[in-house]
């Protein structure tokens, strides 16, 4: 067993309103070991993107602990990139600044991290639109720009939340394709917030069911589909697949 | 790239009517204008309106060369336009500030916000005359007379504009580890440029009546008190004059931005 990049332990946190107190989560526990692609599933509403804000430090835990790196969480997230549900490519940059913004924020330009950009918008076709306007890439391309921007930053940690929810079906089965392809080719470790099935099981290593809210781990499954080189499609043809599947539909729907 | 060289006939067709259209909108402004001059003119030549009372267009283009040569009207027109230009740099400026500070400080806000409401919602013309009295008969005061229009208006459309920028963009930014300042910095302020511009427009307007107000209570120069002056000593010429001077005047001042804004949407 490799050495956990991430480890929730007992973590708990409600919400207060004026209305009255909801408890999100209920001791949360879970590892996230180096180079894995751990997704979550689990009912709308049930506080899933509340663990993404936990673990880049947006909202504290109640109780429990968070440990990246055997350590508690650092002050400023930067050893982790967050991928929000939509893109926020800002109309008033030009893509390429767009895709500078983490680094400028952080104030990490340097000529080393730019080769590095340049290189990453060379590999995944957004080059000759580093000077247009977001406006002008399709949803598929705007995506890929947010990632870019998210793995400029070089993060040893990748929080997706729900990233494709925006986009149509078919742009949607092509972008998580991608996007699944490349967190693996450039060997980042990434958590996937989703309530799509097929979505977790044909991009993730580890499946981790989650109840209603208050939310708790429900079961945890490591997929193996058995193929040699596995990317987001090839792995929605498996053969097991329609098996992991009706196991978490299971899962996700016996309040057992 | 193949369809903006080759134009099919049905969109030449289009652009023309498109083009068609727009001319006779203009040409309808333009008669408009003449046809309202002519009537003005007429009646006044055939006297169906007395011309002492309603002035008329050739009495007021005599009046205009008059004036420009013998009652210093280049000089009235110049002090008004100033503590226009001044009290609207000013409001710009402070409601800026005004709006910065309540947007970085949410409990700020939330105590000032009746008194805002209050202060937007007084008919300023009654401050005039208490301004007088504080401040003195002073180029200064009317400046004043004129930012007490436009100012808390700006602060509270401004400081609304801010609140409503999406809180996911701003949550981008603190994923990054980004502060409250960065966030105002790389989102709210560029998203809010069409905003600003706005609340520009409407502030060069309430500046210019705020001028004319102060220069209605207590001034020696300016359109404002051309126009007070020309009321008591019965002289309609220099006060037609004067307000067909002002709409000149806040024209131009609005075309002025209207111009900044279609620069910066070139640029960006």
């Amino acid at each position: 067993m490799k050495k956990p990049l991430l480890e929730l332990t007992d973590v708990s946190l409600s919400y207060h309103t004026p209305a009255g107190e909801t408890d999100a989560l209920s001791h949360i526990s879970f590892q996230v070991p180096k180079g894995s692609f751990i997704a979550i599933v689990g009912p709308s509403g049930c506080g899933k993107s509340t663990i993404l804000n936990l673990i880049c430090g947006l909202l504290k835990p109640e109780e429990g602990q968070i440990l990246l790196n055997g350590t508690s969480l650092p002050e400023k997230p930067e050893h982790i990139g967050y991928m929000l549900q939509k893109d926020h490519l800002f109309e008033w940059r030009s893509v390429y600044k767009n895709i500078l913004l983490g680094l400028e924020t952080q104030k990490r330009i340097t000529p080393k991290k730019k080769a590095y950009i340049d290189r990453l918008m060379v590999t995944y076709g957004l080059d000759s639109f580093r000077k247009a306007r977001p406006s002008q890439l399709s949803g598929g391309m705007r995506q890929r720009a947010a990632l870019i921007r998210t793995l400029a930053l070089e993060p040893e940690l990748l929080l997706l939340d729900e990233p494709f929810s925006a986009l149509d079906y078919q742009t949607r089965l092509q972008v998580s394709d991608d996007i699944g392809t490349i967190i693996r080719r450039e060997g980042k470790t990434a958590v996937l917030v989703t309530h799509d099935i097929s979505e977790a099981i044909s991009m993730a290593d580890t499946v981790i069911v989650l109840t209603r809210r208050p939310a708790r781990v429900k079961t945890i499954i490591d997929i193996d589909l058995g193929l040699a080189e596995r990317t987001p499609l090839s792995s929605r043809n498996a053969p097991l697949f329609k098996t992991y599947f009706n196991q978490i539909w299971e899962e996700l729907n016996s309040h057992a | 790239m193949h369809d903006s060289v080759h134009v099919s006939a049905a969109q030449e067709k289009y652009m023309k009517a498109r083009k068609r259209e727009h001319c006779l909108i203009r040409a309808a402004r333009a008669v408009l204008f003449l046809a309202f001059l002519s009537l003005w003119e007429i009646s006044a030549r055939f006297s169906w309106i007395d011309s002492f009372i309603f002035s008329s267009p050739s009495r007021i283009a005599e009046t205009l060369i008059d004036m420009t040569l013998h009652h210093q009207l280049l000089t009235h027109v110049a002090v008004t336009l100033y503590e226009t230009l001044v009290s609207f740099a000013l409001v710009t400026l402070l409601s800026l500030a005004a709006a910065i500070l309540l947007w970085s400080s949410a409990r700020l806000a939330q105590i000032l916000e009746p008194y805002l409401v209050v202060l937007n919602s007084l008919p300023k013309s009654a401050l005039a005359p208490l301004l007088i009295v504080w401040l003195g008969a002073r180029p200064a005061t009317i400046i004043v007379a004129g930012m007490s229009v436009a100012l808390f208006g700006a602060v509270i459309n401004l400081c609304t504009g801010f609140h409503e920028v999406d809180e996911e963009k701003l949550k981008l930014i603190y994923t990054f580890g980004g502060n409250r300042k960065d966030a105002f910095c790389k989102v709210v302020l560029p998203s809010s440029v069409p905003l600003l511009f706005s609340v520009m427009k409407v502030n060069i307007g309430l500046c210019l009546v705020g001028i004319v107000i102060g220069e209605f209570i207590s001034s020696r120069q300016g359109l404002g008190h051309l126009i007070i002056y020309g009321s008591q000593v019965f002289k309609m010429d220099w006060l037609i004059l004067s307000i067909f001077l002002l709409c000149l005047m806040a024209m131009a001042l609005y075309a002025v931005i209207g111009g900044a804004e279609r620069l910066y949407r070139k640029r960006f």
